[in-house]
């Protein structure tokens, strides 16, 4: 599964994008943000508040409890401030 | 076919997302060239504002493809809630300069009415949907830090739904 990062989320992390294997109790966003929090402290950084992160599977808005197991892309990012 | 055509078809919405800077006298001519059916046409541009000199330029980072798609996605939804006759949205990514262009929203209709509300309600969604960030170059150390979401915009976006 290809995963992206923008704005503070790719600059805390320090990738634009990668190719991650999730385990199989990975089952949600919300556990996909707790499993990749623990990778290391830019991560921790990235996802101290879960709850202002914005997530999209396959390019479309997603909520955190929705489930990943089809999904080929997941994006991560602040609220957006376009406009 | 015909009644749907009676009624007014729905438009198909133009959308952009570029580096380059855009002409609104050529996007206002584009949806009324050859017309004679339009009565309204409201735009709104979006420019960069220096905050009193404080800034040097703004760095839009954006998400592509999913920019394209989701103002398509916004776009759509103006074109069914109101009758326009053409709808154009181009938003503008990369170091824009204080002064110059960032988003421009062409609504053109039979009538004031909608064109007002498209463009409104447009810009509206851009702002909390559109896959854009807003990072800060100031003037005196060249850095700075990204834009925050104002709880003003959801509000503002909130107001176009039902009841």
């Amino acid at each position: 599964m290809k995963v992206r990062y923008f704005a503070w989320v790719r600059e805390r992390i320090g990738l634009e994008e990668e190719t991650i294997e999730v385990p199989g109790n990975v089952a949600t966003v919300s556990d996909l943000i707790g499993w990749l929090s623990e990778r290391d402290e830019g991560y921790a950084a990235a996802f101290a508040e879960p709850e202002v992160i914005r997530v999209a599977i396959d390019q479309t808005h997603v909520e955190h409890d929705e489930p990943i197991g089809r999904a080929s892309e997941i994006a991560f990012f602040p609220p957006m401030t376009g406009g | 076919m015909d009644t749907k055509a009676q009624s007014g078809e729905r438009i198909i919405p133009l959308v952009r997302v570029q580096a380059e800077d855009f002409d609104v006298t050529a996007e206002v001519a584009r949806l009324c060239e050859g017309r004679r059916d339009i009565g309204a046409v409201v735009t709104f541009t979006g420019l960069c504002r220096d905050e009193d000199g404080r800034l040097s330029a703004l760095e839009l980072e954006h998400y592509p493809g999913m920019a394209e798609d989701e103002i398509g996605r916004i776009a759509r939804e103006g074109a069914e809630r109101w009758p326009l006759t053409g709808l154009t949205v181009i938003h503008r990514h990369g170091k824009i300069a204080p002064g110059a262009n960032i988003v421009l929203v062409v609504a053109a209709s039979r009538h004031r009415r909608a064109a007002f509300e498209a463009a409104d309600f447009m810009m509206d969604f851009l702002k909390t949907r559109a896959p854009f960030w807003k990072k800060e170059h100031m003037a005196d150390s060249g850095s700075g830090g990204w834009v925050e979401a104002k709880t003003a915009d959801d509000d503002d976006a909130a107001r176009w739904s039902d009841g």
